[in-house]
C-alpha cells in the first residue's frame, strides 16, 4: 500500500480516545487550507480577544493564510507545522513561502505552529513530522499559500497603479511596477479583503531565487550560543521539576511503594503516582532525582516477567512457519524455484535498537486559567493534545501544545508516553512541572525498533541468470499499536517498505510478511523497515550474485534495465567509488535501494586486520528529485551514514526478565568522531518532485558495510551488528 | 551559601555542596544552553569551561568549583563572535543542535591550547563528545577553520 493510500486510511480510522484525526476534520482542513485568506486580523502577541493596550501597538498582523503572517510594518511570520529535530524543516519550509513573496528566507521569522486541521501532512493524513514527508508534503502546498498571497499583494497594488497585475513583480517585500513601489505592509489588509484569486501557479522554476540554491539554515545561530529552545530547556514562573520512576521490567505496574524517605528528603514537594510509575515533585530536578531514587516500590510483574531476547527470536522463528500476508506475487516462485539449476537460500535477523535521542524525554507543563499548556519536543501536536487532553480531563480546545525544537527525534517523539505523566503530575501539584527522564529511563523505556526474521529463497536457471525471487518478513507491527484502525485489514505499509518495491528483473518474485507481536511496544524508528529490509535484499542479492561468480555491482545492474533511477544511482555509485579498483588492502560493498520517493546507493570500502574491521570510506549517490536545500540534504546524508554505522556495528537491545540490559552510552555505543570515515555524497541532478531525505541513507549503511565484509571475508554476516561477530572496530 | 564565577559574573547559591554543576547552572542560574545527555560523563552535552579546561559539568560536584572561573556555552562570547561559533555558523554545522553547545565548548578549549590542531589532535579532544544526528564530519572541517580564522586574527 502506498502512502497514498495510507492517507485515506489514516484520516478514516475509528476515533481512539488519543487522537481524533478524522476525516471530517482532514476535509474541514483542506477546505480551510484551500479557502484562502483567512481573514482574522490579530494583533502583536494576541491569539485571544484584543485589548486596548494591544491595539495601541505599531502593526496589525494579517493572518495571510494558516502558514504566513504579514504584519503591516512588512515584517514576515511562517508557522512551521512540522517539528525541527535536525533535518531542516526550520529552514526548508519557509523557503518554500519566501520563494513565492521574493523575500530571502533569512529575513524571515519562524514559529512553530500549534496543532490544528491545517496542519495535517496530507501524505499522512495527521500532523505528522516523520516518514521523511515534510518537504513532500509541503511542496506544492506552501508553494501555492505563498503564490496565493503574492497575488493578492499584487492585486491590490495594481488595482491601486491602475496597470495589470501580470507586470507587476514581487522582490524583496514590495511589488513592483516600473519605477513604482508598494510595500507588503501596506498591501496585506486590503489583500486581505478580496476574494480568492483565480489560476494562481508557483514560480517557474527558471525564477527561483532561493530554491535548489544554497541557502543557509535559520536555526543555526540559535544553536551555537545556547539559546535554542529545547524541550529541557522551558521554564516557567514557579515550576517545579519531577523525576519518574518507571518499572525496569516492560510493562510492570506500580503494586504499592514507600515515599516516606524520599518524602524528607532536600526540596521534595510532592509524591505522586501517575498512570506510568511514581513521580517524585521538588524544587529542582537533581533533588527530584535523588529523592525518587530513594522511593521503595514494589512492581506488580507483568506478561513480560520472563520475556528475553532468546523467546523473542524463537517466536519469530515459530511465526515463520505460519502463512503470512501476500505482499508482492509475480508469476510462480515454487515452480521457479523448482525449477531452479541453482537455489540460492538465507535467513537474515535484525535487532532490536533504541533511538537514543541527545535529549532524553521530557514535557512541561502548565495548568493556567482553565486551560492545560504542553511544552514539549513532539512530532505529533495532535496526539500529544489528544493524550494530554485525556490525562487532563479537559476537552482538547482547551489544550495548547507548544512544540520545541527537539533534541533528535529520529521517531521516538512519534510516541507521546512522556506526556500523560506530566499533565497528571502538574494537576496534581497545581504548578508548572518540568518532568524529565534520566538516560536510564530513555533506554529503558523506548519504543524499540521491532526486531525481524527475514527468509529469502532465489533461484538462477543454468546460465546463471536469475528467475525466482522470494521473501517472507516476520516482524512485529508497528503500525498495529500506534495507530491500529489503520492496519485493520491491511499489511502495514511501514512493515514491508524496501521489501514490496524489490526492483531487480525476475519472472517470479513474491514477497510476504507475517505479523508477529513480541509483548513489548516497538517504534518507527529512522528509515523504519527499510533498515530491515534493504539489509535482507541488498546482502541477498549479494549472495546470489557472489553464488554463480558474478560481480555484485554488474549483477545488480543487469537486472535494472527497466528500472532507469535505480540503475542511475547505482553506476553512478560505482563510478564515484571506482568500484572495482580499491586501493591495495581494502574491499568494497554495494548496496542500492528506493525509500520515501528517493533513490540511492552506497560503496562502503574498508580493510580487515586479522579480525579488526576498519570502514575508511562511505560513497552515496542520491536522487531525492528536486532538492529544496542543497546543503541541508547534504547534511542529512552525512548525518545518516553516520547514524546507519552506528547501528551496523555496535549496537542491539538486549531483554533479560522483562527489563532492557543496555541503560547508557557505554553499553548502547554511539560512533565518534575518531570513529568516522570518510564520507562522500553525490546528488543527480533532478526535475522530479522532491523525495525524502531525513530517513532513506540510514537504511544502505549495514549492507554496503556487510558486502564489504564478505568482500574481504567470504563471511556472510547475517545479523548485526558486526560486532556481535567476533569482530572487533 | 556557595560562591560561584559564571561567566564573569559572581553568583551565590544555595545548593548542595555535591549538587552536580549541571544542574545548578541549568535549574538554579537559568543557564539552560548547557545540555543533559547521560550523567555519567559519557557524552560531552554538559561540557562548560573551569579555568579554561573542558569538563563535563553532569558529574562535577558545584563545591569543587567554588573560586574558580566557569564558563558556559552563554559565555563563550556576547554575540557569537568566538572563531568556533564562526565556524560552526559558516559551515551550518547543527543539525538537531542538542550536543553543539558541548562540542563547540570541547573545541573552543582545544583551540585555546592547540590553535593549529591536526586530525590526530581533534580525534583526542572532541572523541568525548557524541553527536546523535552525526555532524562528525562537519565539526572537523568547522574546528580546522576556527583554526584559520584564529589564526588569521592572531
Amino acid at each position: 500500500m502506498s502512502l497514498d493510500e495510507m492517507k485515506s486510511s489514516l484520516s478514516d480510522r475509528a476515533v481512539e480516545p488519543r487522537v481524533e484525526f478524522s476525516r471530517r476534520s482532514f476535509l474541514k482542513s483542506a477546505a480551510a487550507a484551500s479557502g484562502g485568506l483567512v481573514i482574522a486580523i490579530c494583533l502583536p502577541g494576541c491569539s485571544g480577544p484584543e485589548n486596548a493596550a494591544q491595539r495601541a501597538g505599531p502593526a496589525k498582523i494579517v493572518e495571510a493564510n494558516a502558514w504566513l503572517r504579514i504584519g503591516t510594518d512588512g515584517a514576515i511570520t511562517v508557522l512551521c507545522d512540522r517539528s525541527e529535530m535536525g533535518q531542516g524543516v526550520y529552514t526548508a519550509l519557509p523557503t518554500l513561502i519566501a520563494e513565492e513573496l521574493g523575500v530571502s528566507p533569512e529575513t524571515i521569522r519562524v514559529e512553530f505552529a500549534p496543532p490544528g486541521a491545517a496542519y495535517v501532512n496530507n501524505l499522512l493524513g495527521a500532523q505528522v513530522t516523520g516518514g521523511s514527508t515534510s518537504v513532500r508534503d509541503a511542496w506544492d502546498k506552501l508553494r501555492m499559500a505563498g503564490a496565493e498571497a503574492r497575488e493578492r499583494m499584487v492585486a491590490v497594488a495594481a488595482e491601486k497603479w491602475s496597470v495589470p497585475a501580470s507586470r507587476c513583480s514581487v522582490e524583496d517585500g514590495y511589488v513592483i511596477f516600473t519605477n513604482r513601489r508598494a510595500a507588503f505592509g501596506e498591501l496585506v489588509e486590503a489583500a486581505a479583503a478580496l476574494p480568492k484569486p483565480a489560476n494562481v501557479q508557483p514560480k517557474d522554476r527558471d525564477s527561483w531565487r532561493f530554491i535548489g540554491k544554497p541557502q543557509k539554515r535559520l536555526d543555526t545561530a540559535s544553536k551555537v550560543d545556547g539559546s535554542a529552545q529545547f524541550g529541557i530547556d522551558v521554564r516557567l514562573p514557579d515550576m517545579l521539576y519531577a523525576a519518574l520512576a518507571q518499572s525496569p521490567e516492560l510493562g510492570a505496574t506500580v503494586d504499592s511503594f514507600d515515599g516516606e524517605k524520599a518524602k524528607t528528603m532536600p526540596g521534595v514537594r510532592q509524591i505522586v503516582q501517575t498512570s506510568k510509575g511514581v513521580a517524585v515533585v521538588a524544587d529542582s530536578w537533581w533533588q527530584a532525582k535523588q529523592a525518587r531514587d530513594a522511593l521503595v516500590i514494589k512492581w506488580k510483574s507483568g506478561s513480560n516477567a520472563r520475556l528475553n531476547n532468546a523467546a523473542i527470536y524463537a517466536g519469530l522463528k515459530s511465526a515463520a512457519r505460519g502463512a503470512g500476508k501476500e505482499v508482492r506475487k509475480e508469476g510462480d516462485v515454487d515452480a521457479g524455484l523448482r525449477a531452479a539449476a541453482k537455489r540460492v537460500d538465507a535467513v537474515y535477523e535484525l535487532p532490536m535498537l533504541a533511538h537514543a535521542t541527545l535529549e532524553p524525554q521530557n514535557c512541561t507543563v502548565e495548568f493556567k486559567d482553565g486551560n492545560c499548556h504542553v511544552y514539549a519536543p513532539t512530532q505529533v501536536q495532535q496526539m500529544a493534545q489528544a493524550v494530554a487532553a485525556q490525562a487532563s480531563g479537559l476537552p482538547i480546545e482547551k489544550v495548547f501544545v507548544h512544540t520545541t525544537f527537539l533534541g533528535g527525534g529520529f521517531g521516538r517523539r512519534l510516541d507521546v508516553d512522556f506526556i500523560p505523566p506530566a499533565v497528571e503530575v502538574a494537576k496534581a501539584v497545581g504548578k508548572p512541572v518540568k518532568l524529565l527522564w534520566t538516560r536510564e529511563d530513555d533506554f529503558s523505556h523506548d519504543v524499540y525498533r521491532p526486531p525481524a526474521r527475514n527468509t529469502c529463497a532465489a533461484a538462477l536457471d543454468a546460465q546463471g541468470n536469475l528467475t525466482t525471487f522470494k521473501l517472507q518478513l516476520v516482524a512485529p507491527s508497528i503500525t498495529a499499536r500506534w495507530a491500529p484502525a489503520v492496519v485493520k485489514d491491511i499489511v502495514d505499509p511501514f512493515a514491508v517498505e524496501g521489501a514490496h518495491n524489490y526492483p531487480y528483473a525476475a519472472a517470479n518474485v513474491r514477497v510476504d510478511y507475517v505479523q508477529h507481536e513480541i509483548g513489548i511496544d516497538v517504534g518507527y524508528w529512522r528509515s523504519v523497515s527499510h533498515a530491515l529490509n534493504c539489509f535482507t535484499v541488498e546482502s541477498f542479492m549479494d549472495e546470489v550474485a557472489h553464488s554463480v561468480g558474478k560481480d555484485p555491482y554488474q549483477f545488480r545492474h543487469d537486472l535494472l534495465s527497466k528500472q532507469p533511477r535505480w540503475q542511475a544511482v547505482l553506476d553512478a555509485a560505482a563510478k564515484k567509488a571506482q568500484w572495482g579498483r580499491p586501493p591495495e588492502g581494502r574491499y568494497q560493498g554495494i548496496a542500492l535501494m528506493s525509500g520515501y520517493d528517493t533513490y540511492l546507493a552506497q560503496v562502503a570500502e574498508i580493510s580487515m586486520d586479522g579480525d579488526k574491521l576498519r570502514v575508511h570510506r562511505i560513497v552515496c549517490v542520491i536522487d531525492c528529485g528536486q532538492i529544496v536545500n542543497p546543503d541541508i540534504v547534504h547534511a542529512q546524508a552525512e548525518g545518516s551514514i553516520i547514524f546507519g554505522l552506528t547501528a551496523a556495528l555496535y549496537d542491539d537491545i538486549n531483554i533479560t526478565a522483562g527489563k532492557v540490559k543496555e541503560q547508557n552510552f557505554h553499553e548502547y555505543r554511539l560512533m565518534r568522531i575518531n570513529e568516522t570515515p570518510a564520507v562522500e555524497v553525490y546528488f543527480l541532478e533532478s526535475e522530479e518532485k522532491p523525495g525524502g531525505m531525513g530517513e532513506p541513507v540510514v537504511a544502505l549503511v549495514a549492507p554496503a558495510v556487510c558486502n564489504a565484509i564478505y568482500a574481504a571475508t567470504r563471511k556472510r554476516l547475517r545479523t548485526l551488528p558486526v560486532t556481535k561477530h567476533g569482530i572487533a572496530v | 551559601m556557595l560562591k560561584l564565577t559564571v561567566n564573569g559574573k559572581a553568583h551565590d547559591v544555595e545548593v548542595a555542596d555535591d549538587t552536580p554543576l549541571l544542574w545548578v547552572l541549568r535549574d538554579t542560574l537559568g543557564m539552560t544552553g548547557t545540555k543533559f545527555g547521560c550523567g555519567m560523563a559519557l557524552c560531552g552535552a554538559c561540557t562548560v569551561h573551569i579555568d579554561g579546561v573542558a569538563m563535563r559539568t553532569c558529574i562535577t560536584p558545584v563545591s569543587s568549583v567554588v573560586g574558580k572561573s566557569i564558563t558556559t556555552i552563554e559565555g563563550l562570547s556576547a554575540d557569537r563572535s568566538h572563531p568556533v561559533q564562526r565556524a560552526w555558523m559558516e559551515l551550518d554545522v547543527p543539525q538537531c543542535g542538542y550536543c553543539q553547545s558541548g562540542q563547540i565548548m570541547s573545541a573552543a578549549a582545544l583551540l585555546a591550547t592547540t590553535p593549529s590542531p591536526t586530525d590526530a589532535d581533534i580525534d583526542t579532544a572532541m572523541s568525548g563528545n557524541l553527536c546523535r544526528c552525526g555532524t562528525y564530519v562537519r565539526i572537523r572541517k568547522a574546528i580546522h577553520r576556527a583554526a584559520e580564522l584564529t589564526g588569521k586574527e592572531g
